[in-house]
Order: structure tokens, then C-alpha cells, then sequence
């Protein structure tokens, strides 16, 4: 090993992988509001940023942050929030707007449980629908979700990438347990890491439509300043970017804004599979919980029990093909979630016809390997009869 | 004090008319506020390409989209949430907010008091109709009290804001109030605002005629106009402390102009500082 690959291997909690990929990213401006257990994300950008010449400032409340984030990244700043679940809650309104006016923006999540304020500091999955379907209305958005310190880093700056390429909010969905432990990583050199940018609008500006699609179906942003005079709103609007109930341009800009996402899922999907391919008993699981059911898996293929593990890392829009094409020796699914059972909806409609059971833990603590381990037996048993 | 000679302004220059008819009812006091404010930056020679307007939601809000410049047109009570991340991102922007009672004192109050006491080179320009005129007429912070409004039958009870005394309070650097009955004089506050480095307020007392002058019996456009003439108090009448706030009592004119750290500035300024003692520590 180099001494410079020696030199990027550090030991890291979480929290601070995601503000150190941030600034790796290009992140230059944060915005944010303390809360429990994603505050080191917020800590660490205050002391990151001033070095790379950005900005940190905490603001009065989630829904400032999340203003001031969509404010920042108008101006054609890389931007980035993060927060945990009541917080998240309160981001939706602005969330809204980005993905109705296409504003690229990042939000960490490190979740907790709920209804309402929880336990603040225990563990749990409590958003995966809320980062789907949190804002009212519908809406398009990528949710990752990261299952250990170094995948932290490497999803966060995917996260850049994704939002600024498709001009679409992404949400990092942490688990508190990942976000407050400390692995070790190896930071990418900086001349490996793949970072991309924004598609700027260039051109003339007589006659720019801020929202027309020219060859790809992302259009490239007016930058302020660049003599584009724009409109940007979160009224729904036609490709000249002013408001319009024409229900024919309705109808089509609406088509095109929450398809997207179809189009690029090449770029979007992203899974692990393990021991899939003759997988009688399949478990889909994420974020920690991953982590014990791979655990479980191996000590079930120990066991002579053809387990395997579907682990989706790009969480929303759910890598759907991916998961359908490891089910065909499946006889049973099964879904552990830290919450009441949340990611089973979706397993179980695109599992359709094979059964799709769950085991789910709300008490604040994780999913053992034991348990889900105990549920393949049992599975594998039933599916035998 | 300038205004009533001879200017080569003329608004259309400013404006997307192509957009006309505009939504605003007739006799509304929203554009004669806008044409002030346009007709400043005119005057100062802001170029429409480095201006960005940041509005709210309802009858101020959209006021925006009218105007030939970098317009956003965002969520309810957060525009001056949107633009703190706006200047501060791009400084090289000059920065203005247009807002009303509602999304300015109500539903944005939180984001008002911090942004005033952040002091970030911005301007706010809160358009004050004392009510909700785009969904329907409701009784607003601002309402004067015994008016009638749709959630308001019996006449409003509720104490009301002073949004001057507010933003004062809260520690913006320039907090000044116009009515629109000389739009010279609404011009040169505008100027006076756009010209301070530092968080600046401007209050516009506008009239709403369509919803909530004619629930109320306040006449025409001009009558209403005229009445505010009549409770105005021009700022050499003393200061809010000796002569306490009463509604429609309005005081006018520039009513504080302090000195103080620009927040963009001292944020650069102290991380450059404390970075190098920090180098020098570490040496």
C-alpha cells in the first residue's frame, strides 16, 4: 500500500463521512437545524466548509434550512441539508418545491422512530415512505440508503451526482446506529472520485424556455446572473417557466416531470445480491438491518438453507427489475424493517404471487442475525410442507 | 428629496408584458408599490440580470413574475428563507424580497425577526392590504381592529402588528413605511432602502378596495388611499415611545437607520480571521 492510500484510510463515525463526502462532492453551502441524531453532519459541515471557501449557517428552523438550501443551490451552489425525522417532516413543504421546480438539493435523514418526536436517540427506519411520499401531491425523488460508514461516503456523493444530473432532490436515508458508528474507510483520492455537475443553460437567452427539454429530457438551468431572467415557481407551470391550467401543457409537463426518473434508471438503481441465484427463502433488507441478514444468510447457507439477500441501496424509485429477477426460485420473502412494517408494501407488490412476510422491531432496538435466521428456518419449513 | 422632475423611467421597460392582463384587481395599491420600486432600482442603475426578486405566496407574491429579472416565486412565508441562501451563495446578486402581511408577519414571522437580526444585505418589501386577499378576504396580523373579514364577522378583535416596530426590534439596520398616495416619495424610501448595506425593511401600506375596502364601507381606491393620508404621522412627529402605535396612526418616512456588521461580510471576515490565528496556532 502507498503512503498516500495509507494517508485516506480513516476511522470515521458516520455522520462525519457524510459532511467529509459532502465537501468532496462540491457541497459548498449548508443549511441547518440542530437535531438528534444527525447534529454531527451539521458540527462537522461548520468546520469543513469555511476551509473550502463555503458557507455554513444554521438557521431558526427546518423549513429555513431547507429554504435556504434551495436559495443557495438557485444560485448554483451545491447545497445540502440534514436532518432526522421530525425535521424531515417539516422539510416536505420546501422538498415540494424542488421537485416541482427541479432544484437540485441533498438531504440527509438519519432516521428515528415515531409518530411525532419518538425516541430520539434510538435506532429506527421510520421514513422510508415519508421520503417517498412526504410531500403532498406526487412527487419524484431518490432515496439512498447507506449500510456502513464507507457506503456513507460513497452514497453521499452519489447523491450529488444524481441530484444535480437529474435536477431532483435525493435523500440519504441513514440508520442513527450507522450514523454514530465509527469504521474504517478509505477516502477515495480525490483525482478517482467521480463527481459531476450541472447542466448550465447556454445559448441565447431570447426566447429560453427554463423548463423546454432539448435532446434530453433534463432541462439545464438558467444560472442568475447569466442574462436569462427566468421565473422559477412552485405553481405548475409550462416550459417557459410561467404558471398555466392549460390542461393539454399540464397534462404534458406533468408527464414528463414525474416520469423522469424512468428514463435514466441505469444511473439511478443500485443493489447488492447476496447468494440470490438459487435463493429459496429471499430476504430484502436494508441499512443496518442488512447487515444482520446477511449475517443471517450465511448461517443459514451454514445450515444447508438456500437463504439469499436482496439489498436495495438506491431505496426510491425501488430497483423493481432488479429484485424481480431474484425471485425466481424464491418460496418465501421475507422483509425486516425497523419499523411497522413499511418496505414491504412495495417487496409485496412486485413479489406478486409469492409470499412476502415480515418481521419488524419498534422497540428501538436493531434486528439480530438470531432473529431473522430463526424466521428462514421456520420459512424454509413451511415451504417444504 | 427628489422625484417629481422630469425621469426617462418608463415601467414597461421593467416589466413582462407579455404576460398582461395582470391578475391585480383595479384600484389595488400592490402596483403603484411595484412601479416605486422599479422605478428605484431605475434610478440606481440596477441591472435587471444581477436583481433577483424573491416573493411569497398570495396577491404580493405574485406581484414577481411581472417584472423582467430573475424572479422566484416560492413557498408560503419562506422568501426570505429561500433568498438568505440565495445572497449568501451569490453576494454578486442584489437581492429583494416582496411580501405581504400574511406571509411576512403570520406564517413567515419566524423567518422576518432572524433575518432582521442576521442583518444580510437584502432588502424586504412587505405590501401591507391588512388582509388575505387571495383566498378570499381573512383577517390578517395586520387587519385594523372592529374590521370585518370572512373569518372576522363580528369585527376584528385581535391586537394588531406593527411591522415596523417589529423589524426594529428584531434589529434590521433601515426600517422605513410609505403609503402610495406619492409614489415619488414611496420611490425615494425604496432608493434609501436599496442603497443600505444591511438588512432593510419597507413597509407599504397598500389598499385592498375589491375584498376588503368594500366589506368594510372604505369607498373607491382614492378614498381609501386618502384616508391613509389622513392617519399618517410623518416620523418628525416624534418617535413610537412617546406617541404609542395606535391603528391607522401610521408613522411614515424612514423610521431607523442604524450601523451595523453586514452578516455577509462579518461571516467572511471573522472565518478569514480566525482561520489564520488558527494557522498560526497549529505553525
Amino acid at each position: 500500500m502507498t503512503n498516500s492510500a495509507q494517508h485516506r484510510i480513516r476511522n470515521l463515525q458516520g455522520n462525519h463521512a457524510c459532511a467529509l463526502a459532502a465537501v468532496a462532492a462540491g457541497c459548498r453551502f449548508y443549511a441547518g437545524y440542530p437535531i438528534t441524531p444527525s447534529s454531527e453532519v451539521a458540527e462537522r459541515m461548520a468546520a469543513e466548509l469555511p476551509r473550502v471557501g463555503g458557507t455554513f449557517i444554521q438557521m431558526e428552523d427546518e423549513i429555513a434550512s431547507m429554504g435556504a438550501v434551495l436559495g443557495a443551490s438557485i444560485g448554483g451552489i451545491k447545497a445540502m441539508t440534514a436532518t432526522s425525522g421530525p425535521g424531515f417532516s417539516l422539510k416536505q413543504e420546501n422538498l415540494g418545491y424542488a421537485m416541482g421546480a427541479e432544484i437540485p438539493c441533498v438531504v440527509i435523514n438519519v432516521m428515528r422512530g415515531g409518530p411525532s418526536t419518538g425516541m430520539p436517540t434510538r435506532p429506527a427506519q421510520g421514513d422510508v415512505m415519508q421520503a417517498r411520499w412526504g410531500s403532498h401531491g406526487d412527487t419524484v425523488v431518490i432515496a439512498l440508503v447507506p449500510a456502513s460508514v464507507a457506503e456513507i461516503y460513497s452514497q453521499t456523493v452519489r447523491a450529488f451526482n444524481l441530484s444535480e444530473q437529474l435536477r431532483v432532490p435525493v435523500i440519504v436515508l441513514i440508520d442513527e446506529i450507522i450514523g454514530h458508528l465509527v469504521e474504517t474507510v478509505e477516502i477515495p483520492a480525490s483525482d478517482t472520485l467521480v463527481v459531476t455537475g450541472r447542466k448550465w443553460a447556454s445559448g441565447p437567452a431570447e426566447d429560453f424556455k427554463p423548463y423546454a427539454i432539448n435532446g434530453s429530457d433534463i432541462p439545464a438551468m438558467p444560472r442568475p446572473g447569466a442574462g436569462y431572467r427566468t421565473h422559477i415557481t412552485g405553481l405548475t407551470h409550462a416550459e417557459d417557466g410561467f404558471p398555466t391550467q392549460d390542461p393539454a401543457v399540464v397534462a404534458r409537463v406533468m408527464t414528463r416531470l414525474l416520469g423522469k426518473l424512468d428514463h435514466h434508471r441505469d444511473l439511478i438503481d443500485c443493489y447488492e445480491t447476496v447468494a440470490c441465484d438459487d435463493a429459496e427463502i429471499l430476504i430484502v433488507a436494508y441499512g443496518i438491518t442488512a447487515r444482520s441478514a446477511h449475517r443471517a444468510v450465511h448461517q443459514a447457507r451454514a445450515q444447508g438453507l438456500a437463504a439469499g439477500l436482496f439489498r436495495p441501496v438506491t431505496l426510491w424509485p425501488f430497483p423493481e427489475q432488479a429484485l424481480r429477477s431474484v425471485t425466481r426460485c424464491a418460496q418465501a420473502v421475507l422483509v425486516p424493517e425497523m419499523n411497522g412494517g413499511q418496505l414491504c408494501w412495495e417487496v409485496d407488490r412486485i413479489c406478486a404471487g409469492t409470499p412476502v412476510s415480515r418481521l419488524n422491531r419498534i422497540d428501538g432496538e436493531s434486528i439480530t442475525p438470531d432473529q431473522i435466521q430463526q424466521r428462514i428456518i421456520e420459512l424454509a419449513e413451511h415451504a417444504g410442507h | 428629496m427628489q422625484g417629481t422632475e422630469h425621469s426617462d423611467f418608463d415601467i414597461r421597460d421593467y416589466l413582462r408584458t407579455d404576460l398582461f392582463p395582470h391578475f391585480m384587481c383595479p384600484g389595488c395599491g400592490h402596483g403603484i408599490a411595484l412601479r416605486a420600486l422599479l422605478w428605484a432600482l431605475h434610478e440606481l442603475d440596477i441591472s435587471m440580470n444581477n436583481l433577483a426578486l424573491v416573493s411569497g405566496i398570495g396577491c404580493s407574491g405574485r406581484t414577481a413574475a411581472y417584472v423582467d429579472t430573475n424572479t422566484m416565486h416560492v413557498t408560503h412565508g419562506r422568501p426570505l428563507a429561500f433568498a438568505t441562501g440565495l445572497k449568501l451563495a451569490r453576494p454578486d446578486l442584489a437581492v429583494v424580497v416582496i411580501t405581504g402581511d400574511g406571509d411576512c408577519l403570520a406564517i413567515g414571522g419566524n423567518h422576518l425577526i432572524h433575518a432582521c437580526r442576521r442583518n444580510l444585505d437584502m432588502t424586504c418589501v412587505m405590501l401591507n392590504n391588512e388582509v388575505y386577499g387571495m383566498t378570499g378576504g381573512q383577517v390578517s396580523p395586520t387587519t385594523s381592529n372592529d374590521r370585518f373579514t370572512t373569518t372576522t364577522p363580528l369585527g376584528n378583535h385581535e391586537p394588531v402588528f406593527d411591522a415596523c416596530e417589529l423589524a426594529t426590534a428584531a434589529g434590521a439596520s433601515l426600517v422605513g413605511r410609505e403609503i402610495t398616495l406619492q409614489t415619488p416619495s414611496l420611490k425615494d424610501l425604496f432608493k434609501t432602502a436599496l442603497s443600505h448595506r444591511g438588512f432593510s425593511f419597507v413597509e407599504v401600506i397598500s389598499d385592498c378596495t375589491e375584498i376588503y375596502g368594500r366589506k368594510n364601507d372604505l369607498g373607491n381606491s382614492t378614498e381609501m388611499i386618502l384616508k391613509q393620508k389622513s392617519g399618517i404621522r410623518p416620523e418628525s412627529y416624534g418617535n413610537a415611545v412617546e406617541h404609542p402605535f395606535r391603528p391607522g396612526d401610521w408613522k411614515t418616512g424612514i423610521l431607523t437607520r442604524v450601523e451595523r456588521p453586514e452578516y455577509g461580510d462579518s461571516y467572511r471576515q471573522h472565518i478569514a480571521t480566525k482561520q489564520r490565528a488558527v494557522k498560526t496556532v497549529t505553525k
